[in-house]
């Protein structure tokens, strides 16, 4: 029974210490997610203006953040601000500046899909009743626009979740890096621990992500009806 | 008895993308209390003159004004002027993620900020003369189309208009839905609104207009008192128009 590898997760804390490199990877998607959601709001009325322009350019970081790979804009703000900026970001400011990067695009354009979906009558009605543009905003847009995106926003916070996991190329310590440091560390003594160790992270993963896309399939569902 | 002249347009121009006028010319005057109808075959205009009147277009040249007041979309008063000329829409167009109560105060609540209390009653009793007090706590998309139009009104009602201005009310509907709405609508003439109504439903044009209105490209090609226009028009394009209201028998 000794050698069933099971036993690494209760040696010491190391079931803490991986609870902690989730809380890492967590803290770095939900802060990047909320200063998405936030900018996204912004980008998306941007980019539903009527000059060409202005609609290009969103085009063009759009697609920019759509063809790069998460990893190499990791390095380049990590080892790019490093070596010629001179300034040595933390390697989780760094992610959260990247996810931001990410995520706010992709939330401009979910905003912008959206916001074009309610149809111009809907302005029109509002306009009609005497209301300001910021009244029919608030009132009668934004509420239509936050229901169709909440499917889509669960989405992306749980691609996000999982994609913090690239983040131990840049030194961070989250999940996936604690389970290889208690991995490597009883090599010897726990042959099998890798399994066990991935296994739960496997978990972990799972039991975070799990209720928001079921959250999201709900919604999605409920704003079908 | 002369009456007081509350909405007149002089020499409106409008067009779409700079391309063919919509309004050529339209010079008109609505007196308080009055209805009129604008009729004439689709893409005349009438509907865009309609949400000229409203702002809701903006014009290339000639004026609008509300009591001698010249009226311009770019002004921040076009909102306050706004809420005392009410229109409802072919599509109804309630806001889906409020209730039927919802729906008919928040623009008196928001933008009119009435006591909330006096607004909740005032709004029970026009729904209970609609027939829908029932379904106040309802969302729109449970009402029928004649249902979700008769609250279209209500709504624009409770912003105590000085006008109202219905484009194809009935267009969209069901023919047995036309009447329950276009009932409301009588009602309301009888009772003295002033209305500039867009509609393709003769008989009711005849019933309930004072004064008829037929466009034709962009212009008023005839007017005059509904007894007169329905049975003898002046002009071989309203002639034209109205016979395709009739068919013979074979």
């Amino acid at each position: 029974m000794q050698n069933l590898g099971i036993q690494v997760l209760f040696q010491g804390n190391n079931f803490l210490r991986l609870c902690g490199g989730l809380w890492q990877s967590l803290q770095i998607a939900v802060i990047s997610m909320v200063l998405s959601i936030v900018l996204g709001m912004i980008l998306g009325i941007v980019m539903t203006s009527p000059k060409k322009l202005v609609r290009f350019l969103c085009r063009i970081y759009l697609e920019i953040v759509r063809i790069m790979p998460q990893l190499v804009l990791l390095f380049l703000v990590y080892f790019g601000a490093a070596k010629h900026l001179n300034i040595n970001l933390p390697g989780s400011w760094a992610a959260v500046i990247v996810f931001t990067f990410w995520g706010a695009a992709e939330m401009g354009d979910l905003v912008r899909s959206a916001l074009q979906s309610i149809p111009v009558h809907q302005y029109q009605s509002g306009f009609g009743l005497g209301m300001t543009k910021l009244q029919v905003y608030r009132y009668v847009i934004i509420p239509q626009t936050v229901r169709r995106l909440l499917p889509s926003v669960m989405n992306l916070l749980t691609r996000m979740i999982k994609t913090t996991s690239l983040v131990v190329l840049i030194g961070v310590i989250e999940v996936v890096k604690v389970g290889k440091q208690i991995i490597d560390s009883s090599r010897y003594t726990v042959p099998d621990a890798a399994l066990w160790v991935y296994g739960v992270i496997f978990i972990m993963y799972f039991a975070i992500c799990y209720p928001f896309s079921r959250a999201a399939a709900m919604l999605d569902k409920k704003i079908k009806d | 008895m002369k009456q007081e002249v509350i909405l007149t347009t002089k020499n409106l121009k409008k067009s779409y993308d700079n391309e063919q006028l919509v309004l050529k010319d339209m010079s008109f005057s609505l007196e308080k209390g009055e209805v009129v109808v604008v009729v004439g075959p689709s893409g005349c205009g009438k509907s865009t003159f309609l949400r000229c009147l409203n702002m809701l277009e903006p014009i290339d040249s000639g004026t609008i004004s509300f009591k001698d007041q010249v009226i311009e979309r770019d002004r921040k008063d076009a909102y306050t002027i706004r809420q005392k000329i009410g229109m409802v829409f072919q599509s109804y167009d309630l806001f889906p993620h409020l209730t039927i109560l919802g729906n008919i105060l928040l623009a008196p609540l928001k933008v009119q900020k009435r006591e909330k209390q006096e607004l909740i009653q005032e709004a029970e009793q026009l729904l209970k003369r609609v027939g829908l007090l029932d379904k106040k706590d309802a969302y729109p998309r449970q009402l029928s189309g004649g249902q979700k139009q008769r609250v279209a009104i209500v709504r624009a009602l409770m912003m105590h208009p000085e006008i109202l201005l219905l484009d194809e009310i009935t267009a969209a509907l069901d023919p047995e839905m036309v009447r329950e709405v276009l009932q409301v609508v009588l009602e309301l003439a009888k009772e003295g609104m002033t209305m500039v109504i867009v509609t393709h439903e003769m008989e009711f044009a005849k019933a309930v207009s004072d004064r008829v209105l037929f466009m034709d490209q962009g212009l008023v090609v005839e007017e005059g008192k509904p007894e007169d226009f329905f049975t003898s028009p002046q002009t071989e394009r309203a002639k034209q128009f109205l016979n395709t209201f009739h068919y013979e028998a074979i």
